[in-house]
């Protein structure tokens, strides 16, 4: 299993990773970052008071963010990053 | 929203049976809002939300946007959402032109009307009035083993400028659904009918050169982003995105001043820039619960083949009280130009003695006065108050101080954001 030659499992256990997924031609940019995840991160589904709080939502305020997107985008020369780049406007 | 013991055991029990959705399932910029739906995941009700954008910029643009969203999850975790944008602006934009010691005189897109700029001041095109309508559509299916497919559309037309952009997703949970991988792509098609037609690039503005009546260019997004419980009270968030733009990416109403041997404006010239764009951005965020309060962060690291790099970082605090809340905001942004941006062209003798010409030294194949794609600074100042009202009815005040410097003149810019915001459960 690749896996266990770039996390040994003795030392950083894949805690919750079902192993369908180690192995799967998936990209290697995606391998990186969820593999570190699997590791000691996270909280049990009784634990997750705070994170349930909808002030808590990674991508909440998406209307103030798309007003925000929008003046930006017309006003720097730089877009997206937390979600797609596209304006839909001419912004002159 | 302050959620009583009660609610709270509800959510854990739902988060047990697996039926609340995960956090950050959607990456892309237009999809809805999943708040509330934690605690509302089976609800039959539609999500309402309404909001007004007041933007003044001192001495150019005003906009005024009324915007409408609605959006509903169903028990088996589907999700459907529309929005609705009008965007109306009026006032005046700066044309590209360098300020000058004597009066300026530019005639409109349209060439049926003129306009002189005095002296000593920023050359601003106050011909410029738009209105924008646009509109779009977000579904999310059923989740099944942890994984969602979404897709989505989106239409907008202005009277130069009609756009047309879908996108399609995929999330995976992985690890008790503490990290989610989210793949997302965009195609968005545009189609521009420059007032006037489109200059010729390059050509002179006093020879009123047109090149054609329409144009247009294809934007890709692609992005694959990781979002992670870290512990109790954090969560964060980390994407990679890659975007490409082909086409016509040139502004049909810029021009870049040709000034002579003595600094003053002979002439300009049709902006030129190049027909394709290619930009990476790295994308961070964090969201950490206190005691009762929220901060959020955000970085973001922008690189393109414009030879544009920029920096944005994003700051916000709730301070959270029993039914309302405050919210500070900070935001600082720089970046660096462009590798065919210039603040003016120079003419210089052919031979000695000879006819003035523009010198080929620093007439490059592209060329933009654009002072967007200059050296650029930028903070934003602001603070969000929202009070709870009954039923999960939530009415929010937004009021920012946006304010732009540069090495130019046109850099300098201040703007004040006012929005209103409405939301509520029908």
């Amino acid at each position: 299993m690749p896996s266990s030659i770039l996390l040994p499992p003795s030392k950083f256990p894949l805690r919750g990773c079902p192993k369908s997924l180690v192995g799967r031609g998936l990209l290697l940019a995606a391998m990186i970052m969820v593999l570190p995840a699997c590791s000691n991160l996270g909280v049990e589904p009784w634990e997750r008071d705070l994170l349930a709080r909808p002030a808590m939502e990674i991508r909440g305020d998406s209307l103030d963010s798309a007003f925000d997107d929008h003046i930006y985008f017309s006003k720097e020369a730089s877009s997206g990053g937390a979600g797609f780049s596209g304006g839909g406007c001419g912004c002159n | 929203m302050q959620l009583d013991k009660k609610q709270l055991l509800a959510l854990a029990t739902a988060s047990l049976l697996g039926s609340a959705p995960a956090h950050g399932e959607n990456t892309q910029g237009e999809a809805l809002n999943r708040q509330d739906d934690n605690a509302q995941a089976a609800t039959s009700k539609w999500r309402m939300e309404t909001g007004l954008l007041y933007y003044d910029e001192k001495e150019r643009v005003t906009a005024v946007e009324p915007v409408f969203a609605a959006s509903k999850t169903w028990a088996d975790g589907s999700r459907l959402s529309f929005k609705a944008v009008l965007d109306s602006l009026t006032g005046a934009s700066h044309n590209g032109a360098s300020v000058a010691d004597t009066p300026q005189t530019f005639s409109g897109p349209s060439g049926k009307s003129s306009y002189t700029v005095p002296a000593g001041e920023v050359p601003l095109d106050d011909t410029f009035k738009d209105t924008r309508g646009a509109f779009s559509v977000q579904w999310s299916g059923v989740p099944e083993d942890g994984r969602t497919w979404s897709a989505g559309g989106n239409v907008s037309a202005e009277y130069d400028f009609k756009s047309l952009t879908v996108n399609g997703g995929f999330s995976q949970e992985f690890n008790k659904k503490n990290t989610t991988l989210n793949l997302g792509v965009s195609v968005e098609r545009d189609w521009i009918n420059p007032v006037g037609d489109s200059p010729e690039p390059l050509s002179l503005y006093s020879d009123q050169l047109k090149a054609a009546a329409s144009e247009d260019k294809i934007v890709t997004d692609l992005m694959v982003g990781v979002t992670q419980v870290i512990n109790r009270s954090t969560i964060m968030q980390f994407n990679l995105g890659y975007s490409r733009a082909s086409g016509y990416l040139t502004d049909p109403y810029k021009v870049v001043s040709v000034l002579g041997l003595a600094g003053q404006p002979l002439d300009y010239l049709y902006e030129n820039r190049p027909d394709s764009r290619s930009k990476m951005t790295v994308y961070w965020q964090a969201r950490h619960h206190l005691e009762e309060d929220i901060v959020d962060v955000s970085y973001r690291y922008l690189s393109d083949d414009w030879g544009i790099r920029s920096h944005t970082l994003d700051f916000h605090y709730r301070w959270q009280a029993e039914n309302f809340y405050i919210q500070p905001h900070l935001r600082f942004y720089r970046q660096s130009a462009a590798d065919f941006y210039r603040v003016n062209l120079d003419v210089a003798p052919l031979t000695p003695g000879g006819p003035l010409v523009i010198d080929p030294a620093t007439l490059p194949a592209e060329v933009s006065a654009d002072y967007r794609l200059a050296d650029l600074d930028t903070r934003t100042v602001g603070v969000k108050f929202g009070m709870t009202l009954a039923e999960e009815t939530e009415l929010s005040f937004r009021l920012e101080y946006y304010q732009q410097s540069g090495d130019t003149k046109p850099a300098d810019l201040d703007a004040t954001i006012f929005q209103v915001g409405y939301s509520f459960w029908f």
